[in-house]
């Protein structure tokens, strides 16, 4: 008898902690008037942060909310609808996806009576590389990941400038961080949402990125008349940081692996290549790195070899 | 003190011992059993001399990149293997003239121990390594070649240049190949197998065999005696089809 109570307690406490929520407690913070972030930390995927790297934001217009991005997981995305819902109680209207990564999409589920738009590149970039997405967040973040799946954005973003209960909407489509990245720019409110085309205090990531054409974007980005830019990974910024720094890191990143290709260095040596002292206070600045060297040195090293015959 | 000499004197031979393993400082439990797969009943040791440099985690499990470079031992050979791997071996080399150094890419399959056997002039295997963790499914997947036939018209392409380094010089290959492991169902073994590296006056610098889990599109980075000169180093090599593959290496860029 004792031991079945025994039993009967473990049970117990067991279900109690499953039963205990999992929560992101996810808090909406204001940038400028009717516009709201939720900043993600400037971390790895991790189990313990369950994938809330990313910065997601919504626009509270007269005709209902503006969604930009979804985060990393269904739960992530039910937490957004039901913090947005304690700030407004107008429906969400729109849901944009700004560019393929998973860390970005994998909320689109909870949006799903709403459709989520993206650009046409997006919605390719998302049906191709989905599954794998899923398959590698599950094991990156696990439990977190529960219920969620795939749900790639319906509709492709109609007009370049939209103007949403009063909020003149700009959608930006340039390319760098990846193949088809949008931006969305609030000419009400000066805010610019930069998607992963601009991080801050984080090491940008590289894994479809193409260095020079962003380079060349977060040139023309710095003419944009914004007040506050919301990077995909760090602080809101209002003293125009986020451009400047994402742009110094991928051209000492470009130029670093073209100098060290042209010299004959192999993968491991390229990855050990010091960082400069002015990134000291990039969160991941050594990881961010080494991956880039993956992406892009095998390029770069065969554009160092010679063609050769017998 | 004296004693702890003494008992270290014993203790020596006795981890270089053949029949009973040592513990391994990776820590693996599966070491035994590679190590009789690999190294059969040779004696070794684990040797921190043996520097095997490969990042923390696979970024690209199909292009782990991975170097070897043996400090301050003459070696004869050196086998480089992933314990977990469906098939551990990815390559050997024989450094005639040349450097005991050597890198490249390989598919991972797992997390998995990357370690490098180096035969030693003392007929002892001195064995270092690193742990790499991995999503994995390297081994499994087909190549991108076997899916597109337009590729099978540049098999054997190579891309290859020679630095000057000290009194001798570093030489890169690239060639464009499937390797493929024969792992992935349908898709049979098909690999570059045998390969050397020669001075312009036929004299071999290395050997090299490669193994299935080398990556696709291999990229090879050896360190050779000598310098290329206007003759270049020669580079021939074979697949397990018996195709055959030369090349010129020389110095400078593509210009």
């Amino acid at each position: 008898m004792k031991r079945l109570v025994l039993a009967v307690l473990l049970l117990l406490t067991a279900a109690a902690q499953a039963a205990e929520p999992r929560r992101y407690g996810l808090e909406p913070e204001k940038v400028a008037p009717d516009t709201y972030v939720f900043v993600g930390k400037t971390e790895n995927f991790s189990p313990a942060n369950g994938g809330n790297i990313v910065n997601t934001g919504f626009i509270v217009t007269k005709a209902g909310v503006v969604v930009i991005d979804t985060g990393p997981s269904l739960l992530y995305g039910r937490e957004m609808r039901q913090a947005i819902a304690k700030v407004t109680p107008l429906p969400v209207v729109r849901v944009i996806n700004t560019h393929l990564h998973p860390d970005h999409i994998f909320g689109n589920q909870a949006f799903a009576d709403v459709g989520i738009e993206a650009l046409p590149a997006t919605i390719r970039g998302e049906e191709a590389h989905g599954k794998a997405f899923a398959d590698n967040m599950y094991r990156m973040v696990g439990a977190w990941m529960q219920g969620t799946e795939l749900h790639p954005p319906s509709r492709q973003l109609p007009r370049a400038v939209q103007t949403v209960g009063g909020h003149r909407l700009e959608m930006i489509a340039v390319q760098g961080h990846t193949d088809a990245d949008l931006m969305v720019l609030d000419h009400a409110t000066g805010v610019l949402f930069a998607s992963d085309m601009a991080f801050l205090d984080r090491a940008p990531t590289t894994p479809h990125a193409e260095p020079a054409a962003w380079v060349a974007a977060l040139d023309e980005m710095a003419k944009l008349p914004f007040t506050v830019l919301i990077p995909g990974h760090g602080r809101p910024d209002k003293e125009r940081r986020a451009i400047r720094q994402t742009r110094d890191w991928l051209a000492w990143l470009d130029a670093t692996l073209r100098r060290v290709a042209e010299d004959g260095l192999e993968m491991t040596e390229a990855m050990a290549q010091p960082i400069p002292e002015r990134f000291a206070g990039m969160a991941l600045a050594r990881e961010e790195f080494v991956r880039s060297v993956s992406h892009l040195y095998p390029r770069l090293e065969q554009a160092s070899l010679r063609r050769t015959g017998p | 003190m004296r004693r702890l000499v003494l008992a270290l004197l014993i203790l020596l031979p006795a981890a270089a011992g053949r029949a009973e393993d040592m513990a391994d400082p990776l820590g693996s439990p599966l070491w035994p059993d590679i190590r009789a797969q690999v190294l059969g009943k040779d004696a070794y040791v684990f040797d921190a001399r043996v520097e095997v440099t490969a990042p923390a985690s696979a970024e690209n499990s199909a292009q782990l990149p991975v170097a070897v470079r043996v400090h301050g031992l003459s070696v004869r050979q050196i086998v480089l293997f992933a314990d977990y791997n469906p098939i551990p071996r990815i390559l050997a080399l024989r450094p005639l003239d040349a450097e005991p150094y050597v890198a490249t890419r390989f598919k991972i399959n797992m997390a998995s121990p990357v370690r490098a056997a180096a035969l030693a002039e003392d007929g002892l295997w001195h064995v270092g390594g690193v742990w790499v963790d991995a999503a994995g499914g390297g081994c499994t997947v087909a190549s991108a070649a076997s899916a597109d036939a337009a590729w099978q018209s540049r098999l054997g392409e190579t891309a290859s240049r020679a630095w000057a380094k000290g009194k001798g010089s570093r030489v890169r290959l690239h060639m464009i190949h499937p390797m493929d492991t024969g792992l992935a169902a349908g898709i049979p073994a098909f690999y570059l197998e045998k390969s050397r590296i020669s001075a312009a006056d036929g004299k071999v610098l290395a050997e090299l065999e490669t193994f299935e889990p080398v990556s696709e599109n291999p990229i090879l980075t050896l360190e050779v005696r000598g310098r290329a000169g206007p003759g270049g180093f020669r580079f021939e090599g074979r697949d397990n089809n018996g195709n055959l593959f030369q090349s010129r290496i020389q110095e400078g860029g593509p210009g």
